[in-house]
């Protein structure tokens, strides 16, 4: 991590996470975030998180990026968990147990199927 | 969370799903995909608020226009009309005079938007909160880069031409109290964060906490800059585990990144923050016993005046804010005071986050403009009563009040609310149906103060002690007329002279149930029956 030392650094420091992110988003990797607030948690967020890792670890799938975020304001309907595959809009997913998680890993990442019987409806 | 330009509510209860409401849900979903406006509408089901013949009901914000009936071959063309080229299709509009009258909660709104609008919940459950790389991606630290560059006073003049008003419970003037703190005498100041969040049915601070530590630390930097303070404590709920290491993780990031420390950015501004946890006390979220607990003594508030703002922490001028009101400084210093100023209403702008809880269908976290109504908030956001009509709502945990379904359309915000003698509170709304009964709940609450009460002080250590007894006879059919008497003496002394606000507002759920539920109190005494069949009667 670098340091700051000025305001300038800090301006400079946005531009360039922001080129960071946008390579990122441009490198054709899929983003795969799981909301883990306290009721994410409670609602066994970090089963679905540990499903997932494993999956990638078992199929030794390149280019993924797992990230965690906070609570979604989505109630009741944790745990949620957001993909995005290169290029394509995000899903949104919700009341995701470790074997909903794999399933969406298997179908959608993998096979780039969307599961919208899991999808988040208003 | 996306800002949209216009929202589309369409009734969906059980009388216009069977008018094919679900088709017509879905035939805007489709129509708003063909004319590729996804990213400026969004849709949004309420429950039946119309009359059967004009069902499903369609309404148009911001321009407030109802639709009715509107079927599913209607959708497109209302689509291409109103939501594409921007023109009110007069020939699907609800004529009927009577009907306008009886949705005209609905209508009143012209120009305003009831959706949800994110302010200090924009980056929650977006960024992730253990990276200072995505914080600083999505426009994290820029206030701060921005503030440093000011004089300390514009950074004051422009909270205060915000508006902003404490979230903590109060509502105090956020820009007065910097003001105070920046005026106090002495060279040694602190900044504290209220993170105690200890109100039942609260938890929007914690989502805050654990959603975006980082924009706490930045707050609280820009805060310590402009009141000439260089430490912070963050005094977090002890039973906030998560929000605890979020925020610690969060701590040490900015510290190895140069946030946090001497001579930050190499402005010569010096400021580190510490976390204190607390140990499950209700009353320490109070400010002053707060600071007690701070100094490692019991948590008992103080005698005030003095007000911490010129004898705080260790004797010294101290600012203390919810975490609610330091998550607005942030994109206050970013966007502007007339950018804040354009939302909420003129004596409370900005948005206010809300937990909605009880016999609603959809419970959970809300951030809305201040001054929208509880009638908006239970149709559109919690999807309507679960069962039973609405009877009243309990605000802002304990300290607030109990808000009769008459009060339904008064406008949420701190002036609104006061003028009718209740309280915003912290931002829990808990719904009851009429199957509640208004003594069970008043006793309920009374219990909690009983059982928080710091005993400090005469008339709230013996005042809900006393209450909670005479409630606990009302309830066991016990209750005489002279009861209610004392009742209303105890409410009106603990509020006189009580020592601070826990045993100030104890009082305000007796006044609230007997201004406006005095009869079915009074069933209770004189005909010995609960009308909700809720309290025992002693048998
Ligand atoms: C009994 C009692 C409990 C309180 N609990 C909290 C709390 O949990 N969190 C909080 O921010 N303020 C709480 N307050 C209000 C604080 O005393 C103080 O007014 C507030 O932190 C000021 O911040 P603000 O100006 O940003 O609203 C409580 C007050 C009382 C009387
Ligand atoms: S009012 Fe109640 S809580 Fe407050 S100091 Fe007095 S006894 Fe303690």
């Amino acid at each position: 991590m670098p340091t700051i030392n000025s305001v300038e650094d800090l301006k400079r420091l946005r531009e360039e996470a922001q080129k960071i992110k946008e390579m990122r988003d441009q490198a054709g990797k899929t983003q795969i975030v799981v909301g883990m607030g306290t009721i994410g948690i409670a609602a066994g967020a970090r089963e679905t998180l540990k499903a997932i890792l494993t999956f990638v670890e078992e199929k030794n799938l390149p280019d993924i990026i797992l990230r965690q975020t906070g609570n979604l304001g989505l109630s009741g309907m944790d745990p949620v968990v957001k993909v995005t595959l290169p290029n394509q809009e995000e899903v949104v997913y919700v009341k995701v147990s470790p074997n909903i998680a794999r399933k969406i890993m298997q179908d959608h990442v993998v096979g780039g199927n969307v599961l919208t019987e899991y999808v988040f409806k208003e | 969370m996306k800002k949209y330009r216009s929202m589309v509510l369409i009734s969906s209860g059980e009388s216009s799903k069977s008018k094919g409401s679900d088709a017509v849900v879905d035939a805007f979903h489709q129509a708003i995909e063909k004319y590729d406006l996804g990213a400026e509408v969004c849709v949004t089901t309420i429950p039946d608020s119309s009359s059967v013949k004009n069902q499903p009901l369609v309404i148009v914000y911001p321009e407030a226009v109802a639709y009715g009936p509107v079927l599913e071959e209607n959708v497109d063309f209302l689509v291409s009309e109103h939501l594409y080229k921007g023109r009110v299709a007069e020939a699907l509009r609800v004529s009927d005079p009577f009907e306008m009258k009886r949705i005209s909660w609905l209508l009143q709104r012209t120009g305003t938007m009831p959706a949800e609008n994110r302010i200090v919940l924009e980056y929650v459950g977006v960024i992730d909160p253990t990276s200072i790389n995505d914080f600083l991606t999505h426009d994290g630290g820029q206030a701060f880069a921005a503030a440093v560059e000011m004089k300390p006073q514009k950074i004051i003049d422009i909270i205060k031409k915000s508006g902003l008003r404490g979230r903590g419970g109060a509502g105090f003037p956020t820009g007065v109290k910097w003001q105070a703190v920046r005026d106090a005498p002495g060279d040694k100041k602190y900044i504290i964060c209220n993170a105690d969040e200890s109100e039942p049915g609260t938890f929007k601070d914690r989502v805050i906490l654990e959603g975006n530590p980082f924009s706490m630390i930045e707050a609280m930097l820009i805060a310590g800059y402009a009141c000439g303070a260089d430490e912070g404590y963050i005094y977090i709920r002890g039973e906030y585990l998560d929000a605890l290491e979020k925020i610690s993780n969060a701590l040490r990031a900015a510290r190895e990144f140069g946030g946090l420390g001497k001579n930050i950015l190499n402005t010569g501004f010096n400021f580190d923050i510490h976390v204190h946890s607390g140990a499950g006390a209700y009353i320490c979220g109070e400010e002053t016993a707060l600071l007690e607990s701070i100094e490692g003594k019991r948590g008992e508030p103080r005698p005030k005046p003095p007000y911490p703002t010129t004898r705080g922490l260790w004797g010294k001028p101290t600012l203390i804010n919810n975490v609610e009101t330091l998550g607005n400084i942030p994109p206050i210093i970013h966007n502007g005071a007339d950018w804040f100023r354009a939302q909420g209403t003129p004596s409370s702008p900005g948005t206010k986050v809300y937990t909605i809880l009880g016999n609603v269908n959809k419970t959970g976290l809300m951030e809305v403009p201040m001054g929208i109504t509880l009638r908006e908030v239970i149709g559109i956001y919690g999807k309507g009563m679960k069962s039973g009509t609405f009877k009243f709502a309990q605000t802002g945990g304990s300290s607030g009040s109990i808000i009769p379904a008459i009060l339904q359309d008064t406008p949420m915000d701190f002036d609104s609310y006061r003028n009718v003698g209740v309280a915003l509170g912290s931002g829990a709304l808990l719904i009851c149906d009429d199957s509640n009964c208004i003594v069970d709940c008043v006793r309920v609450l009374m219990r909690f103060f009983k059982v928080e009460s710091c005993g400090k002080c005469v008339p709230c250590r013996i005042g809900t002690e006393q209450a909670l007894d005479i409630m606990t006879a009302i309830s066991e059919g016990r209750g005489t007329m002279e009861h209610l008497a004392q009742l209303e003496w105890l409410s009106h002394g603990m509020e006189e002279f009580s020592n601070c606000g826990l045993g100030q507002t104890a009082g305000s759920p007796i006044k609230n149930m007997l201004d406006h539920f005095r009869a079915e109190v009074e069933a209770h005494i004189k005909l010995g029956v609960c009308p909700a069949g809720v309290c025992s009667m002693g048998k």
